[in-house]
């Protein structure tokens, strides 16, 4: 069931898989493939790459730098990089802080941020949850107090993605407590060097140190990175939901997965025969295909609407839900796949330049620590438990 | 729901919580399990004193002679401490290896020492492409004039680094997975020829990569009749997969306690998280699957334990493993998931328990294996 597309997609398609081709770095495509660790550099380098064809943010009004293409356009650029095996690109400043900029903010910051955003200039990231603010945000504690021209904030930020690699971080503050909690909160762009500001890394049950926790102590911040209006941070943070519809689907990277799943079952051995030949293993294969594909039905539908010019739906959230627990899925039979050499812990292979004999086969080392470090997926960016009430409320009527 | 234990195995189970609680908190077990040896050389002299790695030995060699249910409820409590000192592999493995095939000597030269906790025993049988197939071994034993000579490699040794003896399976006639053919030998982890690669294993315990290469090893250090190791292989393994059923059992146990004890303290939304109903609801379903497989794993132990064929045997620990294999995977993800942000995070011990669990349900068989053996065992 091949994706059925015009003759203009069908082009656009092939244009960007040539692109994909002919640009992305052999070397930083051997690490995604491999599921290797990767350095700030490797994120950045491609991100400069696409930057420089005018590609980094399609989504944004062209003005500001954005492609001007069709959802559909955007959904199959999307879709190609993920199957090249390139890195992600960072969401916080494309996806997140640059929408809400653009939407919100001063022409000062527009003029200032923006650029900066798609030279990769500037490493965003994003200073939302709290120790005691997870699921209920809104609860948030991190204060920022007027002094003049400044703001003083006073807090901490949790589960920080990538904190350590960044130059700025947009916080939800909190500028009030009078009134609902909702309404006490602003949205301000802070400086990560400015003094004050503390990273301590957060080791994950992989091993990984992806996320962190940020301090701020007495952090001066000017007014003028203010976004928009004091006290009206949690509109521009809903904005930011209701844009981003249909990212979270990781239709490409799942299907990659999947083709990773088939050739470890190649591989792997059940008495004399490949794993792959395994009617059950097979059944699994093709359920987890057939829910991507129904997935991607809801996406294609989702991008029609956009398309045709109608508000966003709840879909996001029956698309962000589906998305992470097929993403865990797959994690799961790679899993299975690997068999006995699931077990060896090898953090070192997963660095690039590592030469020893690995313990096993070659595709190992990566299997465990990302079935481990993938049950994230349906805790972060809005549980799936809060993606169901939101569902419930929003569509069903509760 | 407990389980009836009769006084002894409660006494047991009644010492082995209160060691944890003294002798085993969670800062314990990460600084044990991240030292050199990947075990306490102290916390094992204290096992063999308490007389636990003797639990299933025999008497007259100074073992407890226990049975299949008594060491699960041992086992249970080595889930729950998370402990990852070498009981598997040097009692439950190495030991029950010898002890149910060896000659009078060889128990009479291991087992006393493997007891007093002297004597270190893993077991290398998997091999690269075996999976979990326990006849599916390239490994050769050829015999010579002077004694054996064993050539191949072995992999996923557990505590394969830190064992003196090493009981390993190899062939001395037949095809790969023929059963037929297959012999045991005891081998010293410091002969020529052996080459260790030891690691880390994900789960926090120790394993090793072990080439064998013209090893020579004596004519007396075969096991049992020559060619006809098997059968043995194949109950230690299923009495082995009971073994870690209960140590899943604890793990799932302290899971779902955390992750109740979590949802009544957390708070969010001005209210404790625990009031939910959904959560409270997926709380039950983690019980509720604890609860089936702790009845099934004692109930597959006292089949075993008082059944002598192999089908009854087989079936037993094929269950147990399948019943364990989906409840590890409902309580360990759900654990994580009901924890929030914090269920990931080292940290807590939360990760490290769902982490165990989740390779224990791998070792001897995953779920689909177990289940495909289930079936191919045929009808009661």
């Amino acid at each position: 069931m091949e994706l059925q597309l015009g003759p203009e997609d069908q082009a656009f398609k092939e244009k960007m898989r040539e692109f994909m081709n002919n640009n992305l770095p052999k070397d930083i495509q051997h690490k995604v493939s491999m599921g290797l660790g990767l350095v700030k550099d490797d994120y950045v380098t491609w991100q400069k790459i696409v930057g420089q064809a005018g590609w980094l943010a399609p989504g944004w009004p062209m003005e500001f730098g954005g492609t001007g293409w069709s959802p559909m356009e955007r959904h199959i650029f999307n879709e190609e990089m993920a199957r090249a095996n390139a890195p992600r690109i960072m969401p916080f400043g494309v996806t997140m802080v640059g929408p809400v900029i653009i939407a919100f903010g001063s022409e000062e910051q527009k003029k200032f941020y923006l650029p900066r955003i798609l030279t990769s200039e500037d490493w965003w990231c994003q200073g939302y949850s709290e120790p005691g603010s997870g699921s209920d945000l809104a609860s948030l504690k991190t204060r920022a107090i007027r002094d003049g021209d400044e703001y003083i904030v006073n807090g901490s930020k949790t589960w920080t993605s990538f904190a350590q690699f960044a130059d700025m971080i947009f916080c939800l503050v909190r500028t009030s407590t009078e009134g609902k909690k909702q309404s006490g909160i602003s949205f301000l762009l802070i400086d990560m060097n400015s003094p004050g500001i503390d990273v301590r890394p957060i080791k994950t049950m992989d091993g990984g140190v992806e996320i962190n926790q940020v301090f701020f102590d007495n952090v001066r911040v000017p007014l003028k990175n203010l976004v928009g209006k004091e006290n009206h941070g949690w509109d521009y943070a809903k904005y930011l939901l209701g844009h981003e519809r249909t990212g979270t689907a990781d239709i490409g990277q799942s299907r990659n997965q999947v083709t990773r799943v088939r050739q470890i079952a190649r591989e792997e051995l059940v008495d004399g025969k490949p794993l792959l030949d395994d009617p059950v293993f097979q059944n699994k294969i093709a359920e987890i295909e057939i829910e991507i594909l129904a997935l991607e039905s809801v996406l294609l539908q989702a991008l029609a609407a956009e398309s045709a010019g109608q508000p966003p739906g709840p879909e996001a959230s029956l698309i962000k839900l589906r998305g992470t627990e097929i993403q865990q899925e797959i994690t799961e039979l790679l899993f299975e796949a690997v068999g006995n050499y699931a077990h060896p812990y090898v953090p070192e292979a997963l660095e690039m330049g590592w030469n020893e004999e690995p313990i096993g086969p070659d595709y190992a080392a990566s299997i465990a620590p990302r079935y481990f470090n993938t049950r994230k997926t349906t805790i972060y960016g809005g549980s799936s438990e809060i993606q169901k009430n939101i569902i419930a409320k929003a569509v069903l009527g509760f | 729901m407990d389980i009836l234990l009769n006084e002894t195995q409660a006494l047991l189970k009644d010492s082995a919580e209160k060691f944890i609680e003294r002798d085993y908190s969670f800062d314990v077990r990460r600084l044990v399990s991240s030292s050199e040896e990947g075990f306490s050389r102290v916390i094992w002299n204290k096992f063999a004193e308490l007389g636990w790695i003797g639990l299933s030995m025999p008497e007259e060699y100074g073992g407890w002679g226990g049975n299949l249910v008594d060491l699960s409820v041992l086992f249970e409590e080595i889930g729950r401490g998370l402990i990852v000192e070498p009981f598997l592999s040097t009692s439950v493995l190495g030991g029950s290896l010898i002890n149910y095939n060896g000659s009078e000597n060889q128990k009479k030269s291991i087992i006393p020492d493997l007891i007093n906790g002297k004597l270190l025993l893993a077991f290398a049988f998997t091999e690269r492409h075996s999976r979990y197939n326990l006849a599916d071994i390239e490994t050769t034993a050829s015999n010579t004039g002077e004694g054996y000579i064993i050539n191949g490699s072995k992999s996923i040794v557990i505590h394969g680094s830190t064992a003196d003896k090493l009981i390993v399976s190899a062939r001395i006639s037949g095809e790969s997975r023929d059963e037929q053919g297959i012999s045991l030998f005891i081998v010293d982890a410091n002969a020529e020829g052996i080459k260790r690669r030891s690691y880390q294993m994900v789960d926090g315990l120790s394993g090793a990569e072990i080439i064998l290469d013209n090893v020579l090893i004596p004519h007396e250090n075969i096991i049992g009749e020559a060619g006809l190791a098997y059968p043995i292989i194949e109950k230690v393994i299923d009495e082995a997969c009971i073994a870690i059923c209960a140590e899943s059992v604890g793990l799932m146990s302290e899971l779902v306690r955390a992750t109740v004890d979590y949802l009544k303290t957390r708070e969010q939304f001005g209210t404790k998280i625990g009031s939910f109903q959904v959560l409270q609801h997926r709380a039950v379903d983690m019980f509720n699957s604890l609860e089936l497989s702790r009845a099934l794993v004692y109930r597959s132990a006292e089949t075993i334990s008082n059944v002598d064929d192999t089908k009854n045997r087989a079936r037993a620990a094929s269950a147990a493993k399948v019943q364990v294999g989906r409840s590890g995977k409902l309580i360990g993800q759900q654990a994580i998931q009901l924890h929030g942000g914090m269920g990931m995070t080292d940290e807590l011990s939360v990760s490290h328990y769902f982490k165990r669990l989740t390779m224990l349900g791998t070792l001897f068989g995953d779920t689909d294996y177990h289940l495909k053996r289930f079936v191919m065992l045929g009808e009661n």
